[in-house]
């Protein structure tokens, strides 16, 4: 057999590529790394570099091995773990940074580039966003640079390599296309997702308590898209419905787990349908548009009439529901729910409870008893805002008769609280309300400022009947936004009050491309895969209907490519392509040169047989000698030639 | 190495365009191209990775294993593109001794605007050379070949290949120029026989020497000018050659290397040897020599084109 051939050896030029792609594929991980990894994997590189400039051998195996058993060790220490998916991260990084210090190969190169690429794929555990797309096409092309420089040598400057690895990229952006939209795509997860894998984002909260609302609308973060299907239904209708609370404590609205019938909805105006990207906020809530009618397949309806998904949202997605803004909900209640919507706690908030019992002593009707609530709310000189005092131990009797300053979770509670008292069913609702049409792109945005609490109240003959206390105190809130409403100095989120019209538009136009990325890109799932397919004439293709779509495809797309590798192999100098052009035209007219016949030769020879062609094919033969072996090329002057030449 | 039964790889490797000693240029089907261990490492990778990216749902996850799939096709079709439309044309080989490299150049030329990076050529599967060849040019390599015995050798399959640009295929061809080295046989050093020893050949007696002197000759141009009797000369009238001094007999005379000398050693190769050894010990020394070998006679002279010519027939003695 053979000799064992020794291993190319590592070409002195191309480490630095190896350490800038290393950098480059690392450095967007430091958000996400503890700060010793951070400064360890910088150290690395740095000795990387040291090594490389005095051309000093690796380190030796024992001091490699070291800062591996201390490395992980480190991991192990700083996650409990040496697996899953943030320390596995933690351990790719180490290993690129060790693997530096050991290139010998150019298999160890090989080696660093192939963690490089690998390195690129986890990024998108933290984030998908353009900005993430931009940075990693780039830091994609630096690794594949580097693979150019170090299989193309010395030869290959880095300018020649750059280009290179882009038209490699180029090249392979057309497979890419065929394999993103064909490949037949599973819904994930295919094993138990680690615990880590989702992170905690910001959601509607589990109980309504003073400041629990006004804290989440600290945020401008994203909570939902909609595009409604027909006519968007005015702003003030727009209550999107989360978790209901019917258990008070005294303090804090809590939900509570029920069960009964399914909610009985009354349709009174139309139908709107609509579509609603959710962004994950790992509760189950769907969010929907007060009443839900029609739920996307895995989600139903709960008794309290909010729409709840199978499975906490951990992911975007995208679902197709329809609503009514007019209609009645429970008209007949049961009486363990009315029961259970009366319920308070025996003691506190006497001054509350005194009001609501003299409100009924009066002998109001239901109704009447809650527009006498509305009432005390808009005429007193309550005021709106997400910096409310703090309140004592009887919590509503202080918001209600001194502090009078609240958000919109004081204002819901109370009035829900006044309503038991007064013996009328009612509890909170927690949600959003309105959100802010994107004229670029006509999707409404819903954020985490627009998160709200309103309160329901059970009425005889119209059952459950939103009352939102805070339109009495505040009617801007519901009908242009938190920041209107709020006033000035409050701590909103610089998104969400941007006065200045350009400043605004920017942020439409980036929105809606954001979204565009998100629906489009992101947000390509087996079912738009599905409609894609349907829309090319396979509505019923299987996975191997897709196979063979996607063979045919990249089948094509590698034709092409072979087209063009053997299509551009026989590169012909401009000047002679020139001269063979008017070799042509001298063709049709009868000229032939025989074999062997320099330019100049040809065009001696015609002045003897065909006079009349012998200036112009003079005048280009010697064009072309000068152009192709002259000093200084002149193809205009050859251009020029043959258009005498007609 | 060879898996094949030769006629089928002769029809395989064979020239389609040339008789193997004008230029050829590689066309497609003289190319072949396979993965690397490299190129075997990144489909691992990649399946690793889609794994991860549908488990993790991640859509750009998805994009950028799917975008360095392609990256491993364009990178496939850049290796074979690599070398299709390569001419290779054959050059001049430098006889060697047995024992030493010989070397066979090989012309490359690229018609291409860009260059062709980082090809490989290897005669003899150790020993490999690697060269650029620029865009529009042409470049030459030597291609080493270990010359153990004498006679003709001749310039096995070359193996030329590429793993440019991304080292995951390697692309490559078997082009095979019909190029022959003259090995010479490897010279021992043996004391040169003595110039009388050619006994039989009695019509050799008084042919020119370097001991006694015998007269004047016109000079001829090969003639040293320290032979030329520069006082004859300058008695001689003009426009008549240069008079040379002609010497006779003696130890300078002339040395016949005669194949029967040495025929009852019984060992071919040493013999020749032997010869050889002697050729370059009398080319050396300025003496004229004659060799004879059986169906070969090659009269007495010095000189590089004398010296070539003898050990061109010991290299080709069968």
């Amino acid at each position: 057999m053979m000799a064992r051939k020794p291993l190319p050896a590592l070409e002195r030029g191309s480490t630095p590529w190896l350490i800038v792609t290393a950098l480059a594929v690392t450095i967007p991980h430091t958000d996400e790394l503890p700060i010793w990894l951070s400064l360890a994997a910088a150290g690395g590189f740095m000795a990387a570099f040291a090594l490389w400039r005095r051309g000093a051998p690796p380190p030796g195996r024992w001091l490699l091995t070291l800062a591996v058993v201390v490395g992980c060790a480190g991991i192990l220490v700083t996650y409990r773990t040496l697996l899953g998916r943030d320390a596995g991260v933690a351990m790719l990084v180490l290993f690129m940074a060790l693997k530096l210090l050991e290139m010998k190969s150019r298999r160890d190169a090989h080696v660093v580039v192939t963690l490089a690429y690998f390195l690129l794929l986890t990024h998108y555990f933290y984030s998908q966003s353009i900005a993430t797309g931009v940075w990693l096409l780039a830091a994609f092309l630096i690794a594949t640079a580097s693979l150019v420089r170090l299989y193309g040598g010395p030869a290959c400057s880095p300018k020649a390599a750059l280009r290179r690895a882009g038209l490699l990229t180029a090249q392979a952006i057309p497979f890419m296309v065929i394999l993103y939209l064909l490949f037949p795509r599973v819904a994930g997860p295919l094993w138990g997702l680690p615990q880590d894998a989702n992170r905690a984002r910001s959601g509607l909260p589990d109980r309504v308590a003073p400041g629990s609302i006004a804290d989440l609308v600290l945020s401008g973060e994203i909570a939902f898209r909609v595009r409604f299907e027909n006519p968007t239904p005015d702003r003030d209708v727009l209550y999107w419905r989360g978790p209901v609370f019917e258990q008070f404590d005294g303090t804090a609205w809590q939900r509570q787990p029920v069960s009964g019938p399914l909610p009985a909805i009354e349709v009174r105006g139309s139908r709107i349908a609509y579509e609603s990207t959710l962004e994950p906020h790992q509760q189950v809530w769907l969010l929907a548009l007060d009443a839900p009618l029609a739920l996307p397949p895995g989600s139903q309806v709960s008794p309290t009439l909010s729409a709840v998904s199978g499975a906490p949202i951990r992911q975007r997605q995208r679902f197709r529901i329809e609503s009514a803004t007019d209609f009645r909900f429970n008209p007949a209640e049961t009486d363990e729910s009315r029961r259970r919507n009366l319920a308070l706690p025996p003691i506190g908030n006497p001054r509350a409870r005194a009001l609501a019992a003299e409100w009924r002593s009066a002998g109001l009707d239901d109704g009447m008893i809650a527009k006498r609530a509305l009432e005390l709310f808009s005429a007193n000189g309550f005021v709106y805002t997400l910096k409310p005092p703090l309140l004592g131990r009887d919590g509503i009797d202080d918001f209600l008769f001194s502090s009078r300053q609240g958000f919109c979770e004081h204002y819901a509670s109370a009035f829900a609280f006044l309503m038991r008292a007064a013996g009328i069913p009612s509890r909170v609702v927690g949600g959003y309300q309105g959100g802010e049409a994107n004229p670029v792109d006509g999707y409404w945005v819903v954020r985490q400022s627009d998160a709200h609490a309103w309160a329901e109240v059970w009425l005889p003959g119209r059952g459950w009947t939103r009352i939102d206390p805070t339109a009495a105190v505040a009617p801007a809130r519901v009908e242009s936004g938190v920041a209107a409403a709020v006033p000035a100095g409050d701590p909103l989120p610089a998104l969400v009050q941007l006065n200045s019209a350009w400043l605004r538009d920017l942020r439409y136009r980036w929105e809606a491309v954001n979204n565009a990325w998100n629906q489009y890109v992101l947000g390509y799932n087996p079912d738009r895969q599905r409609e894609l397919l349907s829309w090319l004439g396979l509505p019923d293709a299987d996975w191997r209907n897709l196979v063979a779509l996607l063979a045919a495809g990249c089948g094509l797309a590698l034709l092409g490519l072979v087209a063009w590798a053997l299509a551009s192999r026989a590169g012909t100098d401009p000047a002679l392509r020139l001269w063979q052009r008017g070799l042509a035209r001298l063709a049709r007219r009868g000229v032939v040169p025989a074999a062997g016949e320099t330019p100049l030769a040809l065009a001696r020879r015609l002045t003897q047989e065909r006079p009349e062609l012998a200036g112009p094919v003079a005048r280009l033969a010697k064009a072309y000698c000068a152009t192709r072996y002259g000093p200084s090329p002149d193809l205009g002057a050859l251009r020029a030639a043959l258009a005498a030449l007609r | 190495m060879n898996l094949l039964p030769v006629p089928v790889a002769d029809w395989l490797f064979r020239w389609r365009q040339s008789d193997g000693t004008s230029p050829l240029v590689l066309g497609q089907r003289r190319v072949f191209i396979l993965p690397t261990r490299a190129g075997l490492l990144f489909a691992a990778t990649l399946a690793t990775m889609l794994l991860g990216a549908i488990n993790y749902s991640l859509a750009l996850g998805h994009a950028l294993v799917f975008l360095l799939a392609g990256l491993g096709f364009s990178g496939m079709v850049q290796a074979f593109r690599n070398l299709v439309g390569l001419s290779i044309a054959p050059g001049r080989c430098e006889p060697v001794f047995a024992g030493e490299i010989a070397h066979f150049p090989l012309h490359l030329g690229n018609l291409r605007d860009e260059p062709r990076l980082a090809l490989t050529l290897s005669a003899d599967g150790t020993r490999q050379v690697h060269c650029d060849v620029p865009a529009a040019g042409q470049t030459t390599v030597a291609l080493p070949l270990d010359a153990r015995v004498r006679g003709l050798l001749e310039l096995p399959r070359v193996r030329l290949e590429s793993r440019f640009p991304l080292g995951l295929f390697v692309a490559w061809c078997y082009p095979r120029p019909a190029m022959t080295c003259v090995v010479y046989p490897k010279p021992i050093a043996t004391p040169l026989p003595l110039p009388t020893a050619a006994a039989h050949a009695g019509e050799r007696h008084g042919l020119a020497g370097q001991e006694d002197f015998a007269g004047f000759r016109p000079r001829q141009p090969a003639d040293s000018p320290r032979h030329v009797a520069w006082k004859a000369a300058a008695r001689s009238p003009a426009n008549q050659p240069l008079p040379v001094k002609l010497f006779l007999g003696g130890t300078g005379a002339e040395l016949l290397f005669d194949w029967e000398q040495l025929a009852d050693s019984g060992n071919t190769e040493y013999c020749l040897s032997v010869l050889t050894g002697w050729v370059l010990a009398a080319e050396a020394a300025g003496i004229p020599y004659a060799l004879a070998l059986p169906g070969v006679a090659i009269p007495p002279a010095t000189g590089d084109e004398h010296r070539r010519r003898c050990l061109d027939a010991l290299a080709r003695f069968s």
